[in-house]
């Protein structure tokens, strides 16, 4: 992989998982819909579309989104896919030092295996 | 249902539903860029491939499945940690595995199923997780 190709790869990364975890934010901050009926859900979205949080993340998903673009059209994607199960890993860094969530080392464990997995299952 | 079952029930549902788009989606997104082939990396050469892409129905379908995905994830984190969902979405590498052997009789390398058995052990450790372990907003 070239270097220009490890950039993008790293900008990919950064920006879907910052922009993940603000759209997170936004979302436990609008609360949950009080019930999975569509009634309920459409309201909780038309909460959420109000968010600044969300407008905080959609960009960076969508930039996230076009670089991903680029790099499929460089890379091929055994390549490009196993590379960014490290976004697994960078998420839940995130997670846990932006979001506060509780990683235990039981869900480590998890990520750190669904990590090795996917690099392991794109790449074949 | 208990409390905690009902949270892992709905989360659970929500994750597949949230699997099944994103996994039709990245297949159609991959099969549209195949059709407009590599991109420069130039002002011209980008705006170019932006033009293709915008105009190429099997990209918007993509778009739609990958929306539909988005609506699914910002519901199911509405009250589920993202450390929680987002390994747990993994799943869906394994599920396209199955599928590929299951219906389209592709022969699948022992790599790959050595993957396959690691995401479904690691989804299967996140999933004896608390899916919530932050404080409701108030």
């Amino acid at each position: 992989m070239m270097l220009r190709s490890a950039v993008l790869l790293a900008a990919f990364i950064l920006g879907g998982s910052t922009g993940e975890i603000a759209i997170t934010h936004g979302m436990k901050s609008v609360g949950e819909p009080v019930r999975l009926r569509p009634r309920f859900v459409l309201h909780f979205l038309g909460r959420a579309v109000r968010n600044g949080w969300f407008w905080t993340g959609v960009p960076l998903l969508a930039f996230a989104f076009y670089v991903l673009l680029v790099l499929l059209s460089w890379e091929p994607i055994s390549v490009v896919i196993p590379a960014s199960a490290l976004s697994y890993v960078v998420g839940t860094l995130g997670a846990k030092y932006l979001l506060k969530e509780e990683v235990s080392p039981k869900r480590w464990a998890g990520v750190l295996l669904v990590c090795a997995g996917v690099a392991l299952v794109a790449a074949s | 249902m208990g409390h905690e079952r009902r949270l892992r029930f709905k989360t659970l549902v929500m994750v597949l539903a949230m699997v099944l788009c994103a996994n039709t989606g990245d297949l159609l997104l991959k099969r549209g860029m195949n059709q407009i082939g590599v991109v420069q990396l130039s002002f011209s050469g980008l705006t170019h491939a932006f033009r293709l892409t915008i105009s190429n129905p099997t990209i918007w379908l993509a778009i739609a499945f990958l929306l539909g995905f988005l609506v699914f994830y910002m519901t199911v984190l509405s009250w589920a940690d993202y450390s929680y969902v987002m390994p747990a979405g993994a799943f869906g590498y394994a599920l396209v595995t199955l599928l590929a052997v299951l219906f389209l009789g592709e022969t699948v390398t022992t790599r790959r199923w050595f993957g396959v058995v690691l995401i479904c052990a690691g989804v299967f450790l996140v999933g004896q997780t608390k899916p919530r372990t932050t404080e409701a907003a108030t």
